[in-house]
């Protein structure tokens, strides 16, 4: 294509991304620099029903109104918020490093660090989801596939169902589901034999639960994405392993995935993305007092009845860090595929 | 049911066919919780010709009010708030003092419901409310206790009623982690007579003697309750006392009146149901409650003529002759002219008589409650001792205050 075909072909496309991709970034960034400007604070007296008068601190509205018209984006704060104990907790982390007596102790403490904690569930939910959804995802499009004509087309629709069903309405199901008073969690109370058994008390069971929910529900998108491939499956060869003797399993593994593998990297790629941002199974089981992600620390920041938006953005900040060296190591090899033509 | 709500209705259609006429010359757009009192006034708003009277009432009115506010012209015309809500509001500077709307069309107020700060009324209260005791009296009467006082009562109750084997756990709270379980330590640390804050800053000093018994005396009730605690909010810890699974709870007023009359309210509790003031603990005078009012607020970046349509407006929802319904009296403990308490009121009298302090209304309480909802879960479940709890929190605040600009 010639340059400037490309460019006038481009153009449409490269304007929206700066707009609705770029540009955004760029305000986070400079969001997260930068943080609300000191208060300035005074003592005045409040009155309210059925209590009378009392003394409190509040906000000097005119002192403040002048520093934030003469500066509106706020005090420039560099990379302190990234690095107080709401983020990477420079100062903790290295503080537990040094008076830590074992590894044991530096991990349970620096596990006790918000970020770190959330960085803990994020990462084991994305390395547990990530290849077991894959791995559902293809038993069940090889299932379908082999199925009769006439049944495929139910059966499409019904492991569809997972990814139809908003995340969470999904997840609040399940929720309610295995609540100690409903059908799966008064099931296990009885399995279990102990009236105290709950699944929402203990942490690994909660991240069990999420992880499971987390295959249910991405498994679909695999399932899609390795049953159209299935459809570009040519015949002769898999005849040719037949006449070859080949046992089914071998087929599978010699000639199905093989021809699958662009397919697996590209759902790998999106789930492992889509993974790290975990976030409505979470909100949805209630789980923030077990399981937190990076994600759910962005909302929490944002939901409090103080917004935290520089919190929120450095957060943000991270988050797109975290997917960039996540997706690292494939991006580099589509680069090198790619100078190598 | 059913018919009480067509007889709900027709009465309101009766007062807006009435003698009362509310018009207004500018748009009204209104911000707030949701639940009945508050659809109440909001229904009472949306009476007035003239021009479009909007609401968005929700649960998640704390997300979006600000964002709703700070533009010009402001989105809402009037936020719907409470205690914590107002400092909220007032920090970034989006309410307007009410004084010369008060002096104009203000006559069916009573003083006790303006909310002044320095000297200027920022708020007009119609409604007052805190945490105080539920039970079910047939099963205190059952193991041949008195209702209890202070939280150590509660404890032994509870330990008869479960050795009896009438309930394995009779203790319900609201202790879902967030707000709710923020909440429930805020009221226990001011029972025990902490205090947040270091005199006149915004230094924390939660980590004392009365955090670590707060914390205790927490676990300790964890102890007798359902095993799920830290994912039932008020509606779960409700849902559960109306299926007669939990027999003593500390809960809001407001639900009060509603806690017999939901769907699926089994006899049992609906007869056995009663309300006290809110407990003590550790021999403390102060109830380990706080106490609330809700009200509404003008916004400051509307005209002057939108501010006057929604204080006109705003004075329709909450004018003294609701107060002659029986069903609208039952909603709250209101403090509109003309309200006789109901039965279901006795709860917030008794807590307002008793000294309940009110819920803080400094700018940084908001990070602080923040703080302990999420740093609390961790010592309920048996992972960090109370003082580790306690420094945990102190450190989450100091982080947010100083991003904030609270703290240098």
């Amino acid at each position: 294509m010639k340059h400037r075909t490309f460019f006038w072909f481009f153009l449409p496309t490269g304007l929206a991304m700066l707009l609705f991709i770029a540009l955004p970034i760029v305000s986070v960034v400079i969001q997260s620099v930068y943080a609300p400007h000191e208060a300035v604070l005074k003592t005045v007296e409040n009155c309210t029903p059925l209590v009378g008068c009392t003394t409190e601190t509040t906000i000097d509205q005119d002192a403040t109104r002048d520093i934030r018209e003469a500066k509106p984006l706020g005090r420039f704060v560099g990379l302190d918020i990234y690095l107080d104990r709401g983020h990477l907790a420079a100062a903790e982390v290295g503080e537990a490093w040094s008076s830590s007596a074992s590894m044991g102790e530096f991990f349970d403490r620096l596990f006790n660090l918000p970020l770190y904690r959330a960085l803990a569930f994020t990462l084991t939910f994305t390395f547990i989801v990530t290849p077991l959804l894959i791995g559902f995802g293809l038993m069940i499009a090889l299932a379908v596939n082999s199925l009769h004509s006439r049944l495929k087309g139910l059966m499409i629709f019904f492991s569809l169902l997972p990814m139809i069903v908003t995340p969470l309405i999904g997840s609040l199901i399940l929720f309610w589901m295995v609540d100690s008073r409903g059908v799966i969690g008064s099931a296990l109370v009885a399995l279990a034999g102990d009236p105290n058994f709950s699944m929402k008390a203990s942490t690994g069971l909660t991240w069990v639960m999420l992880i499971v929910y987390g295959v249910w529900h991405s498994a679909p998108f695999a399932f899609v994405v390795f049953y159209a491939g299935l459809q570009t499956l040519p015949k002769d060869q898999i005849e040719a392993a037949q006449i070859d003797g080949a046992s089914r399993w071998q087929r599978i593994k010699y000639v199905v995935v093989p021809h699958l593998m662009p397919l697996v990297t590209f759902v790998a790629l999106i789930q492992l993305m889509d993974n790290f941002r975990v976030f409505e199974p979470v909100v949805g089981f209630n789980a923030s007092a077990h399981a937190t992600s990076l994600s759910w620390i962005i909302f929490n920041d944002l939901g409090g009845e103080t917004r935290q938006l520089s919190a929120a953005s450095a957060t943000s900040v991270l988050t797109i860090l975290g997917v960039a060296i996540l997706l690292s190591p494939v991006l580099v090899r589509t680069w090198r595929d790619f100078k190598g033509k | 049911m059913f018919l009480k709500k067509v007889a709900f209705a027709s009465s309101i259609a009766l007062w807006a066919g009435g003698a009362y006429a509310c018009e207004i010359t500018a748009r009204v757009n209104i911000i707030g919780n949701e639940f009945p009192a508050i659809q109440t006034v909001g229904a009472g708003a949306e009476e007035c010709a003239g021009a479009e009277v909007s609401k968005n009432l929700t649960a998640d009115h704390k997300d979006i009010h600000v964002a709703g506010m700070q533009g010009n012209p402001a989105e809402y015309t009037s936020a719907i708030v409470a205690n914590s809500t107002l400092t909220i509001l007032m920090n970034d500077d989006l309410v307007r003092p009410l004084d010369d709307l008060v002096a104009k069309h203000g006559d069916a107020l009573q003083k006790s419901q303006l909310i002044t700060v320095d000297g200027k009324v920022m708020a007009v209260a119609f409604m007052a409310n805190a945490q105080h005791l539920m039970y079910r009296k047939d099963i205190l009467e059952e193991i041949g206790v008195e209702p209890p006082k202070t939280y150590e009562d509660m404890l032994a109750a509870a330990e008869m009623i479960r050795e009896k084997g009438i309930m394995q756990n009779p203790i319900g709270g609201a202790y879902a982690a967030g707000w709710n379980l923020a909440q429930e330590f805020n009221n226990m640390f001011i029972g025990y007579g902490g205090t947040f804050f270091k005199e006149g800053t915004a230094e924390p000093m939660i980590n004392s003697e009365a955090g670590v018994n707060t914390l205790n005396m927490m676990k300790a009730l964890t102890e007798y309750m359902n095993p799920d605690y830290l994912t039932h909010d008020s509606n779960a810890t409700n849902a559960e006392y109306r299926a007669g699974n939990i027999a003593m709870l500390n809960m809001w007023g407001s639900r009060a009146a509603s806690q017999t009359t939901a769907d699926g309210v089994t006899d049992a509790v609906k007869n056995g149901h009663a309300i006290a003031g809110p407990l003590t603990v550790g021999g403390g005078s102060t109830p380990a409650s706080t106490l609330w009012w809700d009200g509404w607020t003008v916004a400051k970046n509307v005209s002057d003529e939108e501010a006057e349509a929604t204080f006109v407006a705003m004075m329709n929802g909450i004018r003294p002759d609701m107060m002659q319904n029986e069903e609208i009296r039952q909603q709250a403990v209101w403090l509109i002219d003309g309200y006789q308490p109901t039965d279901a009121a006795i709860g917030v009298f008794d807590a307002a008589k008793a000294g309940t302090v009110p819920y803080p209304m400094v700018p940084y309480m908001g990070l602080m409650h923040g703080s302990i909802g999420n740093e609390l879960s961790d010592f309920l479940q048996g992972k960090e001792s109370a003082e580790q709890a306690l420094a945990d929190i102190e450190a989450a605040y100091t982080a947010a205050a100083k991003e904030k600009g609270f703290l240098k």
